[in-house]
């Protein structure tokens, strides 16, 4: 993996012959990846490749469907968020996540941010980590004069950035985004690209799309994942065929795959 | 600005070992909630171990003459309870003759002819069916209906029809007939509520194709929706079977308590649990534990109906 | 040539369709269509029309008994009725049934206070825990069992189980409508619990929620309308629940406030101890008893189409 680090700045994620099984069914593996901090990294491939499989290994999320097995390592900071002893709540607090479609909670949207600062015990000035988080993800001029109305009330991709609210309050310092703006419309998805711009002077990102064009636009490194099946049992899994910086993914892809891909050979 | 060391900051130093409380509650939690459910099953067997115990004696004095035998006499000893098993069965089976054609029609009216806008007021009305307490119906039912309607029909068919055994007359008011007829505007909304589930899952392709080959409305009922819908509704019915079974006050309000077994539907009979909610008051000793004993056999032909109706549905639905 | 379209009035959805079904053939095929044979459309009609009188003739029991309950119970209601208890001697005028409205009352109120948190809980074992494992779907198998128990068999039971060690009493009431009550709260608040959204599970766990708090608070607070209505609904049971206490509570003339050691009445023991009087005033009594039962059950059973129709969950 070509991952020229600037000297002296270590990665945020390392995985290491990472492997997800649902059940006795391979869905993911031997990924070897480094994400790498104040970067955004896109997640691609094409639908069944394992993308969301893989960016929920990042903060254990796997683990809540019934029969799913990890093997392999993942490293936070250099420590394995597998290992034995570790608390998957207390890493998820670490790492914040973003899903497909908004998912607010039915609660005003103060009580929406200050959720996960709640759950996790946070002793400071509420109403300033709330007007923080919401400036941060660029929704504090819009709600302001609405705090106390439902979050439901609010058009789609103001849930969205509501939601990327949310997951900045708990203070992690990794943002996981699972195609955050598919459910969007095209000015709304705009407004979330620039604000990830944003976003990434002071989080690492990790953005799982299947939009190539917006993997083109908003990262700085792309990872290409890709479905690899077994003759003989049909089964299918997912591996990791190439990862680098995103212009070379796109106009100079080292494996033939990836240029099949990225040039809209298949889907 | 990633995890900062300020004061207020809410990542403690110690990132990876939960506090010992976080852990502990949620199995807390776990633990309280399965509990709970536990106790469910808990007070089911406990129900079942309680009366058989309590009504052993009276088993014991009859053996299995208790449920074959048809002599209740408690004054000389005798308690054979087959007569309110008889009427309980006769009771359920009139009200369920009644209901389930009006059940069906209504759940077919809301599927299939009813537009919009009269769709909710009739299920309200459904509702407020099944809302009503069974007592006020007793009343109702003893008080307006049995002198203004129950009467003269049963005395207009025991004229007319009494050379059949089961329309013998002369009619006494408090009957079979009586029972059955309020206990099945009792049980119509469960089973129009089922039906109309059950109706409404048959896929709408099903019926176009009907209409499609030219069927009118009533033969694409015949042949789209009914075929697909009968276990579903045979499931219906048979909880209405056993709610019928299981009503206690409007039976024993309108079937008269006669402990004996009465072929004709227009003369009184008696109820397993028209027994027990009449008789409490006075009986002691063994007479309590055939009592008893009598609602264990209740018990026990309610649950199979139930379970056997559960079963189909069940199945019907997976299919 | 032109073929004859004839429409026929079916459902509004498939009417273009029965544009196109013009060919209404009685024997082989055609586009030469003619309307389906009078024998057809005679059984079509005839049926149409038992349809139609089936719903008129189970609708006419609601509104007669409506009726009949605010005629009857609306002449013998007055101020009375509701603050006094049964007089002594059944012949007397007046009184009321401010004894069987008490007793109801405390025993309901025990009920539920019982029932509704532990079945609400004994819910989220098996939706949020179980995950469909043997015991869930046991508790779920023995709950639908149980709400087809004949509510006179608990009231047998609990005769067995505790009134004969610790006599009648509002205790032993409340218990049996507990039981009957439990049953019906774990399958109405399983079904609602079942209806949040995984999504909100997700947002809650991914920001570092534990399980418990994520139930507590945002799988309960977001069901909780839902979950209102299925306690509504239970509570509406409860109140109009007879036989069961006929031998917990066994009755009473007195008004009585005790939980325990002493009979007591409640509002449908009373009505069903009017049914059998023969003195006009006592029948009177139990008309008024019948309305006040009837309305204080209906406030309840609104109440919960109020909450299900304010869930997010059910829209």
């Amino acid at each position: 993996m070509n991952n020229d680090l600037v000297a002296g700045e270590a990665p945020v994620f390392t995985a290491k012959d990472l492997s997800v099984y649902y059940g006795s069914n391979l869905a993911l593996k031997g990924v070897d990846l480094e994400i790498r901090p104040r970067r955004i990294t896109a997640i691609i491939g094409p639908s069944g490749c394992g993308k969301s499989t893989l960016i929920r290994c990042f903060n254990r999320m796997n683990e809540l469907i019934p029969g799913a097995r990890v093997s392999g390592e993942v490293l936070y900071h250099g420590e394995n968020i597998y290992g034995a002893g570790v608390d998957p709540v207390v890493v998820r607090r670490h790492i914040g996540m973003v899903f497909q479609r908004p998912n607010p909670f039915p609660k005003s949207v103060y009580d929406n941010v200050a959720f996960g600062a709640k759950i996790n015990g946070y002793k400071g000035d509420m109403d300033e980590l709330v007007e923080r988080s919401l400036r941060r993800a660029a929704l504090w001029d819009e709600v302001k004069a609405k705090l106390k109305k439902s979050a439901l009330d609010l058009s789609g991709g103001q849930q969205q950035r509501l939601c990327i609210a949310r997951a900045i309050a708990v203070e992690p310092d990794v943002i996981l985004m699972d195609e955050p703006a598919s459910a969007l419309d095209p000015i709304a998805t705009a407004r979330i690209e620039d604000l990830m711009q944003e976003l990434k002077k002071d989080y690492s990102i990790v953005i799982v799309t299947h939009n190539m064009q917006q993997a083109a636009r908003v990262s700085d490194e792309t990872a290409f994942l890709y479905t690899e099946v077994d003759e003989t049992t049909a089964a299918r899994w997912g591996i990791l065929v190439e990862f680098g910086q995103t212009g070379e993914i796109f106009t100079k892809p080292r494996d033939k795959r990836t240029e099949d891909y990225v040039s809209g050979r298949f889907g | 600005m990633g995890p900062s060391d300020s004061s207020s900051s809410i990542l403690s130093a110690d990132r990876w070992k939960r506090k010992g409380a976080g852990r502990g509650a949620d199995s807390l939690f776990a633990f309280l909630a399965g509990g709970c459910g536990v106790l469910v099953l808990l007070a089911l067997a406990y129900m079942v171990i309680s009366t058989t115990r309590t009504a052993l004696p009276a088993f014991r004095a009859e053996g299995l003459s208790f449920v074959t035998g048809s002599n209740w006499d408690p004054s000389n000893g005798s308690y054979q309870i087959l007569p309110f098993i008889y009427g309980t069965v006769v009771t359920s089976v009139i009200a369920l003759i009644l209901a389930v054609p009006m059940s069906v029609g209504v759940a077919l009216f809301l599927t299939e002819y009813a537009p919009k806008w009269l769709r909710a007021p009739i299920e309200y009305a459904v509702d407020l069916l099944a809302a009503v307490p069974s007592v006020v119906y007793g009343l109702w039912g003893l008080w307006v209906v049995l002198p203004y309607v129950l009467r003269p029909v049963s005395d207009f068919l025991a004229r007319y029809l009494g050379f059949v055994p089961i329309f013998a007359g002369p009619s006494t008011g408090l009957s079979y007939f009586a029972a059955g007829i309020i206990l099945s505007i009792m049980i119509t909304p469960i089973i129009t509520s089922l039906s109309r589930e059950i109706f409404r899952s048959v896929p709408s392709a099903d019926r176009h194709a009907a209409y499609a080959l030219g069927a009118t409305r009533w033969e694409m009922i015949k042949e789209a929706v009914l075929p697909r819908s009968r276990g579903g509704v045979v499931g219906a019915t048979m909880l209405g079977l056993g709610r019928a079974l299981g009503e206690t006050i409007v039976v024993a309000m309108l079937i008269g308590n006669n402990p004996v077994i009465n072929l004709s539907i227009f003369k009184p009979g008696g109820s397993i649990a028209g027994a027990i909610a009449n008789g409490w008051g006075e009986a002691t000793g063994i007479q309590i534990s055939a009592l008893v004993g009598a609602g264990v056999v209740l018990f026990v032909i309610t649950i199979i109906v139930n379970m056997v109706a559960r079963a189909i549905v069940y199945r019907f639905n997976r299919a | 040539m032109t073929a004859e379209v004839q429409v026929v009035d079916g459902p509004e959805v498939t009417s273009r369709l029965d544009n196109w079904a013009g060919a209404r053939a009685t024997s082989g095929a055609g586009l030469r269509g003619t309307r389906p044979g009078a024998r057809r459309l005679l059984r079509d009609r005839s049926m149409t029309f038992l349809i139609v009188a089936s719903v008129v003739l189970t609708l006419v029991p609601v509104i007669w008994i409506l009726a009949q309950i605010l005629m009857k119970g609306g002449s013998a209601m007055s101020w009375t009725f509701l603050t006094h208890s049964t007089p002594f001697s059944m012949m007397k005028q007046g009184g009321g049934f401010l004894n069987g409205l008490i007793g109801t009352a405390i025993m309901v109120v025990l009920a539920s206070v019982v029932s509704i948190p532990l079945g609400i809980l004994g819910a989220v074992y098996v939706v949020e825990y179980g995950k469909g494992n043997w015991l869930a779907k046991l508790i779920r198998f023995f709950s639908d069992v149980m709400t087809g128990v004949p509510s006179i068999f608990v009231g047998v039971f609990v005769y067995t189980a505790l009134v004969v060690k610790f006599k009648y009493g509002a205790i032993m009431g409340a218990a049996s409508l507990a039981l009957i009550m439990m049953p019906i709260i774990v399958r109405s608040s399983e079904e609602m619990l079942k209806l949040v959204p995984s999504e909100l599970k997700d947002a809650s766990h991914a920001l570092g929620a534990a399980k418990w708090q994520t139930i507590t608070k945002v799988v309960l607070p977001s069901a909780a309308p839902g979950l209102t209505t299925g306690a509504m609904l239970a509570v509406a049971r409860a109140a109009g629940e007879t036989a069961p206490l006929i031998m917990t509570a066994l009755g009473s003339l007195q008004l009585v406030t005790k939980l325990a050691g002493s009979p007591i009445s409640s509002l449908t023991l009373l009505i069903l101890n009017g049914a059998g009087q023969a003195f006009e005033a006592a029948q009177a009594r139990a008309w008024a008893g019948a309305l006040e039962l009837l309305v204080i059950v209906l406030v309840f059973t609104v109440l919960a189409r109020v909450f299900a129709s304010r869930s997010r969950l059910t829209r």
